[in-house]
């Protein structure tokens, strides 16, 4: 690009906007879809059901320890279409793009998008670009949707925990809210904690291939485990018990969570889920998990009951008993 | 196994619930006076695996929580001030005063910063020469070093336009206040950690030798807890109150002397108001008369008017250990973290918190 700097006119719907699509956007997104220059993509739909999701991502810093806004983009909507059994067909992208942004910083994370997407397998297939004067945004904001093919016989939802089933996790927890908070403030760790951002998809379908039985799927991103196992509490209208000497938290987390005073189990995660299945089938699941890197971590963690629907409680290590409640207010504003 | 994991193994905590068991106290109340230990006792689930006779009761140790409205509705009306800016921990930001908090008071446009330290406010008005940056300054023993440092750097570098509206207090008139009201049946003390590595062990041998009652000096992780329970409660069995410090890993006998200079040059005692208690005697920090530049409350004139308390607020009778949070009738229902009717819901270390979060339903 010419400029080093976003101006208005990059998103005045002009020259400038089309050279920066022609040079930026298409060559690094590149794929059928988006070379037939429509105002949309066109799918051939296999049989299933579809999955259309949508996510917006504002995370301060938008470089953090271990990854970017753009893969984050790419990653987290990809997610959310994963944990409802589906296999994830294409992305949009949307950005809103600070007037000053630097060019550099904007084709950095583009390419990292690029990346993303390939590695996924996942094109983006159609997008958009406004830009917006000066502090009205803060660098760049991105929104994702994505749309996804449920395969037959897959019935995901957060209704459909039954007492009995047990509750795995698929890795270590907190990483990316350490990473992005321990960025934010400056601070360092001699084990540096790094973002899990990382897609989902080819660990579901792992899963799914060993038993379509599979009763709950969620990504624990904002408000972390806690907040995702209260949301299935209440729509399945089910106890949860977990055990906090099961909890997969690496030593470098708990111990910036003991510095700041922050709970491992509210902070967000970027590439782990929590799945919910017949106790009969965790055993296969968890050693089909554990032959992906996503997966290796996988772990159970607990089980549904039948007592106290909508209450989330944790057998501390020392043998207590306490509940684990939402996320009230904010921990941490725009880490996603 | 990690340093942290070996402070949290369950099975030596199992090994010393058993002595705790077996002791022969009779009923007896273990209070802590430390906001930091009613959070861990909670989060770890050590209320729930006591034996019956020993009943835990939590103490006015949160700084946040004994804040009197009146200083909050200061806080407030400094922030609104033209050219201030307020900074403060951002425990302070949703706890309600009279009127608002100071969370609705940024939400106006007033500029409220959080700070982690009082040296981040500081620095501030280094970074803003145009500004007056105020360091609402809450605590107890274990902050005020830091406040007292931040004022020295700035008398050394000729800050004009850094101050502190202090309403730091000091922990042990606030616990013999507790105690000389004799409200509150306490057996035995779980001596605060933090504050101990400042003002030291010794402090709280006042405790066994004025009024009889056992103390131990704890950590913050739950075997820490489990085994300063466990030395108050033999204690109590063999009824030879004394001082224990079982945090001897950071608590010394005579504290951390160096600070605690620091502070006392910097500060002089006068009488503070505290929730739930009303003007203690000497129990808050002030500018002496030698920084007074840097007193907040000198520089700024500000009208407020009388505090009000909502009525049905029970944050005092918490504090003192009076009441549980349960035993409110708007705990959980009127008041939440959400919308909190006193501070003891909203602050992390608050009682009504701690209740909220860790203990409804639980068992």
């Amino acid at each position: 690009m010419k400029e080093k700097q976003i101006l208005l006119a990059h998103g005045s719907g002009g020259s400038m906007m089309h050279a920066l699509i022609r040079d930026l956007f298409l060559p690094a997104f590149d794929n059928p879809y988006l070379r037939k220059g429509n105002d949309q993509a066109l799918f051939d739909t296999p049989s299933g059901r579809i999955a259309f999701t949508t996510d917006t991502y504002t995370v301060q810093p938008v470089i953090f320890p271990g990854g970017t806004i753009g893969e984050l983009a790419v990653h987290g909507t990809i997610n959310d279409l994963a944990v409802g059994g589906a296999r994830p067909l294409g992305l949009s992208v949307g950005m809103i793009l600070e007037e000053g942004l630097d060019m550099d910083l904007l084709e950095m994370i583009v390419q990292r998008m690029k990346q993303a997407s390939e590695e996924a397998g996942v094109p983006i297939v159609t997008g958009d670009t406004k830009v917006v004067e000066r502090g009205s945004c803060d660098k760049i904001f991105i929104n994702t949707s994505g749309v996804g093919i449920v395969p037959e016989g897959v019935d995901i939802d957060g209704a459909n925990a039954r007492p009995g089933d047990a509750v795995i996790i698929s890795g270590s927890i907190g990483d990316h809210g350490v990473a992005v908070m321990s960025e934010r403030r400056g601070l360092q760790f001699s084990t540096p904690v790094v973002s899990d951002t990382q897609p989902l998809h080819k660990l579901v379908k792992r899963m799914l291939s060993v038993t379509k039985d599979i009763h709950v799927m969620r990504d624990p991103t904002r408000g972390g485990v806690a907040t995702t196992l209260n949301e299935i509490a209440g729509q399945s209208r089910v106890g949860i018990e977990i055990e906090e000497e099961r909890l997969p938290i690496s030593d470098a987390v708990m111990g910036a969570c003991d510095l700041l005073g922050f709970d491992p189990l509210y902070l967000a995660n970027e590439g782990k889920l929590i799945a919910i299945l017949p106790e009969a089938l965790a055993d296969d699941v968890l050693a089909a998990m554990h032959g992906l890197p996503e997966g290796r971590g996988a772990c159970r963690v607990g089980h549904v009951i039948a007592d106290k629907p909508g209450i989330v409680r944790m057998k501390t290590g020392i043998g207590g008993t306490r509940i684990i409640n939402v996320l009230s207010g904010e921990i941490l504003p725009r880490i996603c | 196994m990690s340093v942290l994991a070996s402070f949290r193994d369950s099975t030596r905590a199992k090994s010393i619930l058993e002595r705790i068991r077996a002791r022969r106290t009779g009923p007896v109340s273990v209070m802590e006076f430390c906001g930091g230990h009613t959070v861990a006792i909670f989060r770890s689930g050590i209320r729930s695996v006591m034996p019956e006779q020993v009943r835990m009761l939590s103490g006015p140790g949160c700084p946040v929580c004994v804040t009197s409205n009146a200083d909050l509705d200061r806080a407030a009306a400094l922030a609104k001030l033209p050219g201030v800016i307020l900074t403060t921990y951002g425990d302070m930001l949703k706890v309600p005063g009279s009127h608002e908090s100071l969370a609705q008071v940024k939400a106006q446009g007033y500029p409220v910063e959080v700070v982690y330290s009082t040296l981040d406010a500081l620095k501030l008005a280094e970074r803003h020469p145009d500004r007056q940056v105020v360091f609402f300054g809450i605590g107890f023993e274990t902050t005020a070093p830091a406040a007292a440092a931040a004022v020295l750097q700035a008398q050394a570098k000729a800050l004009k336009n850094f101050s502190i509206c202090s309403v730091m207090k000091l922990t042990i008139p606030g616990a013999k206040a507790l105690l000389s009201m004799g409200e509150v049946r306490v057996d035995g003390v779980i001596g605060p950690g933090h504050v101990s590595s400042i003002i030291g062990a010794q402090a709280w041998d006042f405790l066994p030798n004025d009024y009889g009652i056992p103390v131990a000096i704890s950590g913050f992780e739950p075997l820490d807890i489990l085994a300063a329970t466990d030395a108050i409660l033999r204690m109590i069995e063999e009824k030879k109150p004394a001082l224990v410090n079982a945090y001897s890993r950071i608590v010394k006998p005579e504290g951390n002397r160096k600070a605690w200079n620091t502070v006392q040059r910097v500060f002089t005692l006068h009488d503070a108001s505290w929730r739930g208690f009303g003007d203690i005697p000497a129990s808050g920090l002030a500018l002496r008369e030698e920084f007074a530049a840097f007193d907040a409350d000198r520089r700024f004139a500000i009208d407020i008017d009388p505090a009000e308390e909502h009525p049905a607020c029970r944050c005092g009778e918490v504090l003192r250990g009076v009441v549980t949070p349960p035993e409110c009738t708007v705990f959980g229902t009127v008041c939440t973290p959400e919308h909190p009717l006193g501070p003891c819901m909203v602050s992390s270390e608050g009682s009504c918190a701690a209740y909220y979060h860790y203990q409804r339903q639980a068992t």
